[in-house]
């Protein structure tokens, strides 16, 4: 599959910024974190900022940005309408704590408390909406397997928790057990992409040329002439290959740089006492963690082969 | 609506031959000068002169060789929306762009809501969606929607283009849902078969399989030999001398 780099961005950064929204959630509901003040007022910008802009930039790859009002409308049936739906919905409790950061400081805890509860949930729901796009498509078999949407909650949790641990270590709020929550996230979350990698090397590619066009009943199917000289849209789409023969390369790097440099990095840091040592620290780790999930995202489309490519002389898919 | 009719009146699809089909591409080109003027226009092209021409286009004939040996063959196989009875591309559309006519089965974009998101054509196993870069949504086929009810042309004209333009009669139009239509009654006297019904999207949109060849190679192996052989004769040195004579 081709890997817009809008969606990838738009995964990412929303990603995180959903991850970041329900740490802070869990921080002010469970760890005594004010629901109001510098750090929740931060935390919120910086979380509702990675969401805006990675919504905004799924609308790039739209062909009609003007018509994306339009996607809310069929949410009993698609997941990118639900998606959308969700997304919307959860700005309002974000939205509302956010606003309560100035109009109204010192907010009455327990309708902060409730606020806090469903953003918390609205982000994970969110995040999982967003992974049943791609895992309920048969079509593509790596993502029509029931790791997708766990794993795209997954690695917004753990991307989120590496950001709420630099704002808490920025701030001077106890950051320790965020730190070591986070490296222990980015290890299952590798842990987890380990395990995914496998199944779909291992995964039966049982379609082939022959079941796809049918003439399996003669015999070996092999394509004499394709109907147009110069790639179609199916073939730009949904036939990309360019990177495949890196992707092991690849795989390596996102584990590598993305999961277990700074899980050691920050387990190492999270004796630190908070301040700026620790933020330095756990930014550079926030940075290494970004570059792994966004090699990590750009392979989930590279690698993914749609059954289509058979038409055009895939072997297997 | 992207929630799929639960019934259709009609199933209006089309029945390819692939035992006649030649790969003339008649068909792909007769839906393209239709359809960049009906109900998908604009079906853009870019850079149509140039080195790298791109374009929307509805329906793709494909060439593959089957089989192997003496036993082998070209099969010429068109490539156009199926019509789905429940089709994924319909339900993934977050706009309702998408959808599928309960009165005849036909699978149909609005050009006027799609946002062009794309992913009804993930969602299609058999690439039948092209994106217009041009207009920014999906284009699809119609079953020329705007031929087939068009009361302001020849009855006989009243069939997708593809259907008309194909001049090896490889291509019917008919009611699937009919089992008295004549493309039902073609599909079960020769066997039409569905792509990769494994993926349950139940195609409307049936193939014909080739005809198995009336010549294999054990009767190949029978035929006589075709070249006579030199018997000796007076008759047969007659025209030897007379060859000879006027070669010189």
């Amino acid at each position: 599959m081709h890997p817009a780099y809008s969606v990838i961005l738009f995964t990412t950064s929303s990603g995180a910024g959903y991850g970041l929204l329900f740490w802070l959630a869990c921080a002010v509901l469970f760890g005594g974190v004010a629901p109001t003040g510098a750090l929740a007022s931060a935390a919120l910008f910086i979380a509702l900022a990675l969401i805006t802009v990675g919504l905004l930039s799924s609308t790039l790859h739209l062909g009609r940005p003007e018509r994306a009002w339009r996607a809310v409308t069929q949410w009993q049936t698609s997941w990118l309408s639900r998606e959308g739906v969700l997304a919307l919905a959860t700005y309002v409790p974000a939205g509302l704590w956010f606003f309560a950061q100035w109009l109204w400081p010192g907010i009455w805890w327990p309708l902060a408390m409730v606020l806090a509860l469903l953003s918390a949930i609205g982000a994970m729901v969110t995040v999982w909406a967003t992974g049943m796009i791609y895992q309920s498509l048969p079509t593509i078999r790596a993502w029509h397997e029931p790791m997708v949407a766990p794993i795209y909650i997954l690695l917004a949790l753990t991307t989120g928790a590496v950001v709420m641990a630099v704002l808490l270590a920025a701030f001077g709020a106890p950051w320790s057990t965020m730190a070591i929550l986070s490296a222990l996230l980015l290890i299952i979350a590798a842990a987890a992409k380990w395990i995914y990698w496998r199944r779909i090397d291992t995964a039966p590619r049982d379609w082939t040329i022959e079941s796809a066009t049918g003439l399996g009943r003669i015999g070996r199917v092999r394509p004499l002439e394709p109907p147009h000289t110069q790639a179609n849209f199916v073939m730009r789409e949904m036939g990309y290959a360019v990177a495949r023969k890196h992707a092991t390369v690849i795989r390596g790097l996102a584990l590598g740089a993305g999961f277990v440099a700074p899980a050691l990095l920050l387990a190492l840091a999270a004796s630190l006492p908070s301040g700026g040592p620790a933020a330095f620290i756990a930014t550079i780790a926030a940075l290494s963690v970004a570059t792994g999930v966004l090699a990590e995202r750009w392979l989930f489309f590279a690698e993914a082969r749609h059954v289509v490519t058979l038409y055009y002389g895939a072997d297997r898919a | 609506m992207t929630a799929l009719p639960l019934a259709t009146e009609k199933k209006l699809g089309l029945v390819i031959d692939l035992d006649t089909c030649v790969g003339c591409q008649a068909c792909a080109t007769s839906c393209k000068e239709w359809n960049d003027g009906g109900y998908s226009a604009p079906l853009s092209d870019e850079g149509a002169y140039g080195p790298d021409p791109y374009g929307a286009w509805l329906n793709r004939v494909h060439s593959y060789e089957a089989g192997e040996g003496a036993d082998s063959r070209t099969v010429h196989f068109p490539r156009s929306c199926l019509h789905c009875e429940t089709p994924a591309c319909v339900t993934v559309c977050p706009t309702g762009a998408s959808y599928k006519r309960g009165e005849d089965g036909i699978v149909l974009v609005n050009p006027d809501t799609c946002i062009g998101c794309k992913l009804c054509s993930w969602a299609c196993p058999y690439g039948a969606r092209e994106y217009d870069y041009t207009h920014g949504v999906m284009k699809k086929c119609t079953l020329c929607i705007d031929r087939i009810y068009n009361e302001t042309l020849d009855p006989i004209d009243r069939q997708p283009a593809c259907v008309r333009a194909c001049p090896t009669g490889a291509r019917h139009f008919g009611d699937l849902a009919d089992e008295e239509s004549a493309v039902s009654k073609l599909v079960a006297k020769r066997g039409g078969f569905d792509l990769l019904p494994e993926m349950g999207f139940k195609p409307t949109n049936k193939y014909l399989p080739p005809r198995p060849r009336k010549v294999t190679p054990e009767k190949e192996a029978e035929r006589p030999e075709p070249i006579e052989r030199p018997d000796g004769s007076a008759a047969e040195r007659l025209f030897a001398w007379i060859d000879k004579v006027l070669s010189a």
